[in-house]
């Protein structure tokens, strides 16, 4: 019964298919799936009493009356680009838009670098661009403080989440482990479609009275709780607790779908140890957005009431600002430190981890090598999604706190450390004896583990309270995140976008300019972040507008002009990226189904994969991921769908893969 | 259709890569580094247990440096030997589970020491219980700057009210109706005695800030709702800036303090010549 391509047939020869009517003996119905490797398929029949009912049937006993229809996916412009339930449709609109907030993301930075390296300087253009933010030519403020918070706001919530969870969570999980959609595409779609309002929200702050939020990015009350406290606290904060809440709705419906999807979607064969890192770290990182961003969703919501219900979750009696006495009484500040960081740290990692899991799987696809200790590598990532949730008052050593629980905190954080020592040394020894093709996406993925190291070992600085009282709040902190988090996660996301833009768009990008890309990148990056720690060591305060109030500080002008001109230098590459990107969409090279040669699902497929992800029946998985250079095999690569043996039938293989 | 080019001999690629990583990351670091000593650091310690603080600083720079030095190193070393050449395939070597093993164990040994050290340290510097004979004042921050306020001849802080805190003539809010109001002093600059341990019981009127003294290596958060002591002994006369570390507004960038610590007799005149907050104007 076995056909020897697209799946099954019947004794007529008509393919049985999705869609196809059937009949079995008594039952005739539509067929709703079909399992070669097994020769059974199961079908929905409709009686006049019971209604559907799904029925599986031996192929063998079927007889096609009327074929699948064959049309293409045909919808109109709106329902496949704009209001899609196509997971890769949705993974691109997340990757567009966490894309253009990285350039607004990316533009504040720029005035923040503009403002520390030669604070009281008149700007013209600056402020030609920024009426509102600028008086008389210099930047105001209460300005800068809110361009600090949206850069941060921005980065972390509308950037990094969104790109590597909306976007490669999206468009990755069912095409790597075999599925043709999401569990839920309704609720997929409504995740991309709360995005946008929350960040319509967001961004209509900046033109309030008062002007956008400016408590930072964590937003600690009482600051953020008292509109009198602070030009930005007042209904800039209020659009910016919305917008919250907003995204972390549309976060959630994401994360339950990715787990959802990983747990009951995979196709035969794709056992949760044979699953790509990437989906592991996807994996993880959606457990961690389901269990941590309620709790920032409840302190958002009790952050909005002390703003507008007049109830004192976090504002304690005697509060004494702008000239009053506020009638506020019972609340405490520290709470939201407490559930802000509950959610913070658990974040830090939904950040890292998806970038974690791409570069393993990078760097044995460009390495040609199976990734080094893949068990271990799963525990660890299980490991930091754990022990992440155990660290959140490692952020909070000054903040007034028992010191007692410094102690704990640190013990834990410095846990912490372990796995990711245990990760950084298994990219090593990925890497040794490898055959490194030195595409731009490897070179991203190299840059990802120095970039990794480099923050991961300031953190032991900041993970000791005696130390970290020195310097918790200055330079040296924002160095130590900008390397580990924000860095890494940036070169995760451009590790990602070079070696799967031939998958989502058909076309490669540039090489050439992607390797131009990455040396300015990687340079710049160093320079203006690396000096960030000296800043800290002389003890500079973040979020401050000016250096020059300070003796302590006189000696930083020249070490700040020199961060700026590197940070500014490391902003105009970005262009090359843009235009690359833009080009390459329409011009790039047309890329074949599996240009990088690589093992996993999503390159079994045409580049872009169709609706519905694989043209005929689901591959079957028989391997694991990493088969690469395995001795003996034909190739350098052994896809996963390839059977551990040749099958024992003449005919040779049920579905998938071309090699034998 | 294209396939990507494949890279026959990426050795070139492969040495220019190492180099970057050898010479940005090591190099550079390290001599930024060594260079940012004499200009960019930590100001001269003025406090007592700053000094262990800064071992511990040093100790954790020595061994993190080892390891960022020997991680880019190896990584350096394997980008430029593995880079693709001639027809070979890669190795098919994907697990031992004793070398994995090694390097879970050695970091766990080493951080677990750092724990111990780091520990010993915290429970000296933040655990321990003043001394009896400590001085003891009163810091409170507001929307910008610090006051600082000494009991008085009675050794007792009155109450305060927020109430009625008037920015001209009352700025700590001492309520007269408490006697042991009527003799604090209040004053703009902190003023310690080099060799005496104190006692800082810090306020806040309405946001938080953060009381950082950069030579003390002190810092902590000040959260209205709460009295937080903390206590340090300052070791070095002279003039030193508060700093405000926690972001508590438009002014954040400006709520400069100051500290002056002097000889037990210069404070002695000093606080003798301070009239108590609430007495009449002369």
């Amino acid at each position: 019964m076995e056909g020897t391509e697209g799946g099954l047939r019947d004794a007529q020869g008509r393919r049985i298919a999705p869609g196809a009517k059937v009949r079995s003996g008594e039952l005739e119905g539509t067929v709703a799936r079909v399992e070669p490797a097994y020769g059974v398929l199961t079908i929905i029949t409709e009686a006049a009493r019971a209604g559907k009912t799904e029925r599986m049937v031996r192929a063998s006993t079927v007889e096609v009356l009327e074929e699948a229809p064959q049309r293409p996916h045909h919808e109109p412009f709106i329902r496949r680009y704009i209001f899609s339930l196509d997971h890769k449709v949705i993974g691109i609109q997340y990757l567009f838009t966490s894309l253009f907030m990285a350039l607004v993301g990316g533009v504040l930075a720029m005035l923040i670098r503009l403002q520390l390296g030669w604070p009281g300087v008149r700007w013209g253009l600056a402020a030609a661009l920024f009426p509102g933010g600028f008086a008389g030519g210099q930047m105001k403020p209460d300005f800068y403080l809110a361009v600090v918070t949206m850069h941060g706001t921005i980065m972390v919530f509308f950037v990094l989440t969104t790109v590597l969870s909306g976007g490669f969570g999206n468009f990755l999980i069912p095409l790597q482990i075999g599925a043709r959609d999401m569990a839920f595409p309704w609720m997929n779609m409504m995740s991309y479609w709360l995005l946008v309002p929350a960040i319509v929200v967001l961004l209509a702050s900046f033109f309030v009275t008062g002007g956008a939020a400016g408590g930072g990015w964590t937003a600690y009350p009482p600051l953020s709780a008292i509109p009198a406290a602070a030009p930005g606290s007042g209904l800039g904060q209020t659009l910016w607790l919305v917008a919250l809440a907003i995204l972390i709705v549309a976060l959630l419906f994401g994360s339950l779908n990715y787990i959802t999807t990983i747990l009951q979607l995979r196709t035969r064969g794709m056992s949760m140890m044979r699953l790509p890192l990437t989906i592991w770290g996807l994996f993880v990182t959606a457990v961690l957005m389901l269990l941590s961003f309620p709790v920032l969703f409840a302190a958002a919501i009790m952050l909005l009431f002390d703003r507008l219900g007049g109830t004192s979750f976090f504002v304690p009696a005697g509060v004494y600002v702008g000239g009053e006495v506020l009638s506020h009484a019972g609340g405490n500040p520290l709470l939201w430190q407490h559930l802000f960081w509950f959610l913070g740290h658990p974040e830090v990692y939904v950040l890292i981890l998806p970038a974690m899991g791409m570069v393993s799987d990078i760097m044995a696809t460009h390495g040609r090598k199976p990734v080094f200790g893949y068990q271990f590598m799963v525990g660890s990532i299980v490991a930091i999604g754990v022990l992440s949730f155990l660290v959140w008052a490692h952020h909070m050593y000054t903040s007034g706190m028992n010191p007692l629980v410094a102690m704990a905190f640190m013990t834990t954080t410095l846990a912490i450390a372990v796995p990711s020592a245990v990760k950084t040394f298994n990219w090593l020894a990925t890497l040794w004896g490898a055959r490194i093709q030195f595409t731009t996406s490897m070179l991203y993925a190299i840059g990802f583990v120095s970039l990794f190291v480099t923050g991961g070992l300031t953190g032991v600085f900041l993970a000791q309270p005696p130390v970290d009282i020195y310097m918790h709040d200055t330079f040296f902190v924002v160095a130590h995140f900008h390397f580990v988090m924000a860095s890494a996660a940036l070169f995760g996301v451009f590790a990602g976008i070079y070696h799967w833009f031939p998958k989502m768009f058909g076309r490669f990008m540039n090489e050439r300019l992607g390797k131009i890309h990455f040396w300015l990148t990687f340079i710049g990056i160093y320079a203006t972040f690396f000096p960030m720690h000296f800043a800290g060591f002389s003890g500079m305060m973040r979020r401050i507008y000016s250096t020059q109030v300070y003796a302590f500080l006189a000696d930083l002008a020249p070490l700040n002009v020199f961060i700026s001109v590197a940070a500014f230098g490391l902003g105009l590459a970005q262009l090359l990226f843009v235009y690359n990107f833009l080009y390459s969409l329409r011009r790039g090279p047309v890329a074949d189904r599996n240009p990088w040669r690589a093992t996993t699902l999503e390159w079994e497929t045409p580049s872009p994969p169709p609706h519905g992800n694989f043209p005929d029946e689901l591959p079957v998985v028989h391997r694991w991921a990493y088969d690469y250079s395995l001795p003996g095999a034909p190739d350098d690569f052994v896809p996963q769908t390839t059977p551990l043996r040749p099958a024992p039938v003449a005919g040779g293989q049920d579905a998938g893969g071309p090699q034998g | 259709m294209a396939n990507a080019p494949q890279h026959s001999d990426a050795r070139g690629t492969g040495l220019a890569v190492a180099l970057l990583i050898v010479g940005l990351v090591v190099v550079g670091g390290v001599g930024a580094t060594l260079y940012a000593t004499g200009r960019w650091w930590l100001p001269p310690v003025a406090s007592a247990h700053g000094v262990a603080i800064d071992r511990l600083f040093y100790s954790t720079l020595v061994i993190t440096g080892v390891v960022f030095i020997g991680v880019h190193v190896l990584l350096a070393l394997f980008v430029w030997r593995f880079a693709a050449r001639g027809a070979g395939r890669a190795v098919y070597f994907h697990d031992h589970r004793r070398l994995e093993l090694t390097y879970t164990i050695i970091p766990a040994i080493a951080l677990a020491i750092m724990v111990a050290m780091s520990g010993i340290v915290w429970a000296r510097v933040r655990l321990g219980a003043p001394p009896a004979d400590a001085l003891v004042v009163d810091v409170r921050g507001e929307q910008f700057a610090w006051l600082a306020r000494y009991p008085g001849p009675d050794g007792r802080f009155g109450r305060v009210d927020p109430r009625r805190i008037d920015a001209r003539t009352n700025p700590m809010g001492l309520d007269p109706e408490d006697p042991a109001a009527r003799d604090d002093v209040v004053s703009r600059t902190l003023h310690l005695v080099v060799g005496r341990p104190v006692r800082v019981q810090l306020r806040s009127t309405g946001v938080l800030h953060s009381f950082f003294v950069p030579e003390f290596r002190v810092k902590q958060d000040t959260v209205p709702g709460m009295t937080i002591e903390i206590w340090f002994t300052p070791t070095r006369e002279g003039q030193f800036e508060i700093a405000c570390a926690e972001l508590c507004g438009i002014g954040h960038y400006a709520m400069r303090g100051q500290v002056v610590v002097q000889s037990p007799e210069a404070f002695a005149a000093w606080l003798a010549q301070q009239r108590p907050a609430l007495a009449p104007a002369p």
